[in-house]
């Protein structure tokens, strides 16, 4: 059990630091690197929690996919980040202050309130976690009780790829392009010119 | 021991990092978009905690549902920001009242 607690507090110590980097880097290069850190940690507790399946496409979404697309977007857009900072530490007295109610008040929340399972289980109604194993599990509830909700993310990720596909493509105009239907009808009688040349003379 | 309120509590912590992120970096909104995803992540951990300790799935089903919709804020906020900079050649927030319909 002290290794359990001692591999909690690694990973959220290192998962609240990188946290605390990514809004503070000056570079934001360096910003998605430790947003990068700090979903690889959560991703670790998710495991520490008994939920490998979230864990994986944590790991396969954000760092694959989501913070890849950040770095792609951060390295192309050449922008003067240093300007972009001005207000930070104007703002920064009152927002700590802000930062600090915010979490007293969560915190005097979450020790008030006993979330334990016997004052919640009472709204528990989905099969039971221990009986098989996570992502099994994962599998018979998503592909029966939520499909609906399962088949609208898809709708989702659909709408949003459409979305940014038409926001970013944009028509040059002088571009040339094939045109196919010019192309099929094309005539070998007007495309091709015989003509007799003379021997060292040349067209 | 590691309870349920301790992952409650890194979550919040978290959560108010996202925040905090939003407020002092006024004008990125590179930055502004990664703090949207570290909330978001913060409600992914309340929700798997809270799923894990209650000894039911539906909060992990919930926590991939945050998940797709994360991923397609992120692809639909930066294609916004893409246009945004080809337009202006900037990335101030306080210049997107050119929007103006």
């Amino acid at each position: 059990m002290y290794l359990y607690s001692i591999t909690f507090y690694i990973f959220s110590l290192v998962a609240v630091l990188s946290a605390l980097m990514v809004i503070s880097a000056r570079n934001p290069v360096h910003s998605v690197l430790f947003l990068i850190l700090s979903f690889v940690n959560a991703s670790g507790l998710f495991v520490l929690l008994g939920a490998e399946f979230l864990a994986m496409i944590l790991v396969v979404v954000y760092v694959g996919a989501v913070a890849v697309l950040f770095l792609f977007v951060v390295m192309m857009l050449d922008i003067n980040f240093v300007k972009l900072r001005e207000g930070f530490l104007q703002y920064l007295p009152f927002g700590a202050l802000l930062g600090i109610v915010l979490i007293v008040e969560l915190g005097i929340l979450f020790l008030t309130k006993s979330f334990s399972e016997n004052s919640l289980s009472q709204f528990v109604q989905s099969p039971q976690i221990n009986e098989v194993e996570n992502t099994k599990l994962i599998g018979q509830v998503l592909y029966t009780d939520y499909f609906y909700l399962f088949q609208i993310s898809g709708l989702i990720l659909l709408v949003a790829m459409v979305g940014s596909i038409t926001l970013t493509l944009r028509d040059r105009g002088q571009v040339k392009r094939q045109n196919i239907s010019s192309q099929n009808f094309i005539d070998a009688k007007n495309a091709i010119e015989k003509k007799k040349i003379k021997l060292g003379e040349g067209i | 021991m590691i309870y349920l309120e301790h992952y409650l509590f890194l979550a919040a912590i978290i959560f108010t990092i996202g925040v905090l992120g939003i407020f002092l970096n006024k004008k990125n909104v590179i930055i502004i978009l990664m703090s949207i995803e570290l909330i978001l992540l913060s409600v992914n951990i309340n929700l798997i905690s809270f799923s894990v300790f209650l000894n039911d799935i539906s909060g992990q089903i919930f926590a991939m549902l945050t998940l797709t919709v994360a991923a397609a804020e992120a692809a639909i906020g930066l294609a916004i920001l893409v246009v945004f900079y080809r337009n202006l050649g900037s990335i101030e927030v306080n210049k997107i009242n050119k929007l103006k319909g």
